[in-house]
């Protein structure tokens, strides 16, 4: 993760010592400054934040990590980030809540706080894990999300992801595809630092490149000035909602394993993702076809990719570490084609390949 | 052209939609000027200046001026400027706050930042109330006032901005007053050039809630009162505490040298680098 993050072009971190997320912080402290980057430990996490979004503003690729309680803190910033069109990444090692829960045990209950957490209509982009692969790969991507739709991304972890220890080789730097924000061309008094284009996405200057402007947490106009005009506010919110709503394809990922003639399909994230394909294997070994969806991307939600699984599934089954926030978002695509059933665990230990291979069993 | 008239076409947002959101009298305005003026003897360009404010009447000071302006959330726009700063040294970065703003619900990012010497000069507009909101009372609200929440009289001991910059560590602490706004424009230059983390307490009146609800007058009652309570710190040396109880102490509180913490950071990043090689 944190290899990604400075493949990425990470140069900034600001965080809080938080379990099971401390380790972020650990070797940042001491690989930043290598590279004339800048590791500080803030106060708390409301000022983590903070500082991320103006190292960010000021130019510099930046990030912070937490746990839940901390991940509470940061959705007044967050919002911030949303509304100021700047991009960060936060990521969020889920442990068990709510409160202080359950620090060093795994969970998957945030998953609608990276959604609504904040106040207010917003879009989010979330991505998730579930190998320490993909914990390298995700984290580049999400700061390639960040800077192309000028929106913090939130990478969703948990506690068994990221304490786990795999091999794995890093790819060739120059093999890494790494996007860099779109930065003004105009002259500086032509510069409308929030106007609308066609993807949607404004042009962004860095603070000190003569492109003087104002940033605010206020609904604001095409120059960043506070409005109050339904005229203005309209076309603005339903922009920052199109940018991402247009893009869906570039931003929506997901696996399938062996869904083509599944009768039943598991839909699974993150850890349980794993557990989830030991279930499907063991499955068919039984002779019982089984088919795997892994949600890559959390939100937006992978809509289409449920539905490309319901062509020929009639039964999904959705385990996850929490009492059923994205089993939600199932049924809500599901038109009625398909019985969706849940698995929730929310013990603190990780859901089994045994208890999803029971569960296939009863509803089966 | 005047030389005001120059600073004003100078430093003043031609595009952005006057007239600003304060009310007539207020004593923002006379730091905006006073603000205007220290910057420009500093001889920074506008480019290199990064304003940022938190929430409430005094945040939205940075939307009328010319530099690269950050208006961030409530009490938090010290943890931003932090971030700026830290991302891009070479930018001066400037933090207005307001009473309830910087010691309120900023009350820790504040002590923070002067404990780490952050290179960043806080200027904080304290008018004893939460204007916008309609008149509440803050942490420097007197004892005995009255506000919009407490009709009954404030029963709590009220912070002391400067003596809390002071204790938390910062290097360079002043405090005047909205009235007298040449000496204004002195702090707030020194404040910019010093090195570390710097803080200007601002004394201004809220005519229009605390003034209002405490019966203390118009806004010119209100300045002619600071004019009457001001004591030099100098004077103020040699008087007894009892005599300084409901006096306002302006000047230059404190000026001392302690690491600056970018300056530092490079010391780490030396080091750092040493090992890495190593």
């Amino acid at each position: 993760m944190v290899e990604g993050a400075l493949v990425a072009g990470c140069r900034f971190f600001a965080g809080y010592p938080i379990t099971p997320a401390s380790e972020i912080s650990e070797i940042l402290s001491i690989k930043l400054p290598r590279l004339d980057g800048t590791f500080i430990q803030m106060e708390d996490e409301i000022a983590s934040l903070g500082a991320v979004i103006g190292a960010s503003l000021a130019g510099v690729k930046s990030m912070t990590a937490t746990s839940g309680p901390g991940f509470s803190l940061m959705q007044e910033n967050l919002g911030f980030a949303i509304m100021a069109e700047v991009p960060c990444v936060i990521v969020n090692v889920m442990r068990g809540g709510p409160s202080t829960g359950l620090p060093t045990f795994p969970s998957q209950s945030d998953v609608m706080q990276a959604r609504w957490g904040t106040h207010g209509d917003h879009p989010a982009i979330a991505l998730s894990a579930s190998t320490v692969r993909e914990c390298y790969e995700m984290t580049v991507k999400a700061f390639n999300l960040s800077e192309k739709f000028r929106t913090p991304v939130v990478l969703l972890m948990d506690e068994v992801v990221a304490h786990m220890r795999e091999k794995m080789v890093l790819p060739d730097e120059d093999d890494v595809e790494v996007f860099n924000r779109v930065k003004p061309t105009v002259p500086p008094e032509w510069y409308m630092p929030y106007e609308d284009t066609p993807r949607g996405v404004p042009a962004m200057a860095n603070f000190g490149e003569g492109y003087r402007y104002h940033v605010t947490g206020l609904t604001h106009d095409v120059r960043g000035f506070p409005t109050s005009r339904p005229d203005e506010i309209g076309p603005f919110i339903a922009r920052l909602h199109r940018k991402i709503s247009q893009h869906f394809s570039e931003i929506q990922m997901a696996e399938f394993f062996q869904t083509e003639d599944a009768e039943i399909t598991i839909v699974a994230y993150g850890c349980v993702a794993r557990s989830a394909r030991r279930a499907m294997i063991e499955a068919r070994e039984r002779g019982i076809k089984v088919g795997l969806l892994k949600l890559v991307t959390i939100w937006p939600f992978a809509r289409s990719a449920v539905e490309k699984v319901l062509q020929k599934s009639r039964i999904l089954l959705v385990p996850e570490m929490n009492m059923g926030q994205i089993s939600r978002e199932v049924k809500r695509v599901n038109p009625g084609v398909a019985k969706v059933f849940t698995l929730n665990k929310v013990d603190g230990t990780i859901i089994t390949p045994e208890e999803i291979l029971n569960r296939i069993t009863e509803v089966a | 052209m005047g030389e005001a008239t120059k600073l004003i076409y100078k430093y003043l947002r031609h595009d952005k939609k006057f007239p600003h959101v304060w009310c007539p009298g207020c004593g923002i305005g006379i730091l905006l000027g006073a603000l205007i003026r220290a910057i420009d003897r500093t001889g920074f360009e506008k480019d290199e200046i990064v304003l940022v404010s938190g929430i409430g009447c005094s945040g939205r000071l940075p939307v009328y001026v010319d530099f690269n302006t950050l208006h961030t959330t409530h009490g938090r726009a010290l943890t931003f400027a932090t971030g700026v700063k830290l991302a891009k040294p070479s930018l001066k970065v400037i933090v207005i706050m307001g009473d309830g703003d910087a010691v309120a619900i900023g009350g820790n990012h504040f002590i923070h930042a002067a404990r780490r010497n952050i290179d960043v000069t806080s200027i904080i507009l304290n008018n004893s109330i939460y204007g916008m909101t309609g008149g509440q009372y803050s942490p420097t609200t007197p004892y005995g006032m009255r506000s919009s929440t407490t009709a009954y009289s404030n029963i709590e001991q009220a912070f002391k901005i400067s003596e809390l910059a002071v204790t938390a560590g910062a290097v360079f602490v002043g405090r005047g007053t909205v009235y007298q706004a040449k000496l204004l424009d002195g702090l707030i230059e020194k404040a910019i050039l010093k090195p570390g983390f710097s803080v200007v307490e601002v004394i201004a009146h809220c005519h229009t809630q605390y003034g209002r609800q405490n019966r203390l007058g118009n806004a010119v009652e209100m300045m002619e009162w600071q004019r009457d309570h001001a004591v030099a710190v100098e004077k103020a040396a040699g008087m007894a505490p009892e005599a300084l109880q409901d006096k306002i102490v302006i000047g230059v509180l404190v000026d001392k040298e302690l690491p600056v913490y970018q300056e530092e950071y490079e010391m780490i990043r030396e080091r750092a680098k040493a090992t890495a090689t190593r």
